[in-house]
């Protein structure tokens, strides 16, 4: 089975149950995406299918097959960083760190959806996804940053 | 087997045989073949949990994801037709919906978080029929009709008749459900309440209402419970007093305490049975209220659009 991952084919010989998120973290060896509650609830193994935010511990692997995965690797392109990543970089949007590859992608699919999110939309649209540090005010900063700098090059 | 090296606390699904349907045609020819140990898979958001913790352990696995022929809304005449493939976040997303149904964006926009609502549908959502699921009382109350196919072709079960008890449904081997139609129904307005712990949460309890007017008393009215019992909860004997009465604070007071006297909720980690009939009246009256003001909001926007109003004038 092929599943697409960030631009990349990655084959392999799996059973049906293996979940997403294991075939990301262990078949495909893209540890970014973290595996927490494993029942859909924290949010912190979301990955985009097709550019839409999924929970990747309650979808099987087989279900991805033909679409389009990015995880939290496939955000940055040629070295440069996704607004998203730099908005949490400048808003220090994370504390441990664990929920954040979650968050960003999450936030990437609302950015897409609505450019311009109000912060109550922000705040609606991270709201499956938790933050053990409960740092979501500079989480929500992170994505007002990333929304006021869609085109902003990173590491200036 | 879990990820490699790491074959303790982790939550994988029993083993189980997979297959992509390609046509509704396909699914229901695959349900056929591998009879009463298959079951559909859509969002899965529901059916892989209930996996993990071998509460469910189907042998087959039918996805049924690229069946795009059943993600659809339509309206005609006031009446909808949902397609059981149709997401969470279209039926949220539609304005449709909400302007014929406000109930269901109501309802949507607290059934667990937006990650989940871009994957589950209200066609798992039904054949789920986890007592504590939203849509379920959202049907309930609407009085949807389920149609269901299988290899001799379609037919329609009342919502009623639909839900046998928990987790249990009128669908048999060989068919799934593809079509939830709600009735049109004149001069309504619909809401629904819920009560949960956190933002996304399973309800405590939850009420639908939906009422029609007829002049200044009731017509039609419907009500659907969460969490109180077998999924669908109708609170018969509320609906029963409402009907030709003129709405009034005691009048629904009086159907929420007939509501939950006559549901039957358990003590859990959510709650008390106690606690929970409190609620069943508390919300069932509100839900009520809510319903009928908008429904009394609707009639008079649309005498304004009927009476001698110049044509684009908004009131």
């Amino acid at each position: 089975m092929t599943i697409n991952i960030n631009g990349t084919d990655y084959c392999r010989n799996i059973e049906p149950r293996r979940l997403l998120v294991h075939f990301i973290r262990d078949d495909a060896g893209l540890t970014g995406t973290h595996w927490g509650c494993d029942t859909s609830n924290c949010g912190v193994c979301t990955v985009l299918m097709d550019g839409q935010a999924i929970k990747s511990c309650t979808t099987l692997a087989v279900m991805a097959e033909g679409h389009d995965v990015t995880t939290v690797e496939g955000l940055e392109v040629d070295g440069v960083l996704d607004p998203v990543q730099q908005g949490f970089t400048n808003e220090h949007g994370l504390q441990c760190g664990f929920c954040t590859p979650g968050m960003m992608l999450t936030a990437r699919a609302l950015l897409d959806d609505n450019p311009h999110p109000t912060e109550a939309e922000i705040r609606e649209g991270i709201s499956g996804n938790l933050c053990r540090c409960t740092g979501y005010l500079n989480v929500v900063k992170a994505i007002q940053w990333a929304a006021a700098h869609p085109f902003e090059i990173a590491g200036g | 087997m879990g990820p490699r090296g790491r074959g303790f606390g982790i939550q994988v699904p029993a083993a189980f045989e997979y297959e992509r349907a390609t046509s509704v045609a396909d699914a229901i020819a695959l349900l056929s073949r591998f009879g009463a140990n298959a079951r559909v898979i859509a969002g899965g958001h529901s059916l892989l949990p209930m996996m993990k913790l071998r509460l469910a352990r189907p042998e087959f696995l039918i996805d049924i994801n690229d069946l795009v022929e059943l993600d659809y809304i339509r309206s005609k005449g006031g009446s909808l037709a949902i397609g059981s493939m149709t997401r969470h976040r279209a039926l949220l997303e539609s304005q449709v919906v909400g302007k014929l149904f406000p109930i269901f964006h109501d309802a949507e926009r607290v059934i667990a978080d937006p990650i989940v609502r871009n994957r589950g549908t209200i066609g798992g959502s039904l054949c789920q029929a986890d007592p504590a699921e939203d849509l379920g009382a959202v049907c309930a109350a609407l009085g949807a009709i389920c149609v269901i196919e299988g290899a001799l072709g379609r037919r329609e079960v009342y919502i009623e008749d639909f839900y046998r008890g928990p987790y249990d449904t009128d669908i048999g081997v060989g068919e799934m459900l593809v079509e939830i139609r709600i009735p049109a129904l004149p001069n309504s307005g619909s809401a629904y309440l819920k009560v949960d712990r956190k933002a996304g949460d399973w309800a405590v309890v939850a009420a639908g209402a939906q009422v029609s007017l007829d002049g200044p008393v009731l017509h039609e009215v419907g009500i659907g419970l969460a969490a109180v019992g077998s999924a669908g909860a109708y609170a018969h004997a509320a609906r029963a007093v409402l009907r030709g009465q003129e709405p009034g604070p005691k009048l629904f007071a009086d159907a929420g305490r007939l509501a939950a006297q006559g549901c039957e909720p358990v003590t859990d980690s959510r709650g008390s049975a106690e606690y929970k009939r409190h609620l069943v009246a508390e919300l069932t009256a509100r839900a009520l209220t809510k319903a009928t003001a908008r429904a009394q909001n609707r009639g008079r926007k649309t005498a304004g659009r009927e009476g001698t109003a110049p044509e684009g004038r908004r009131y």
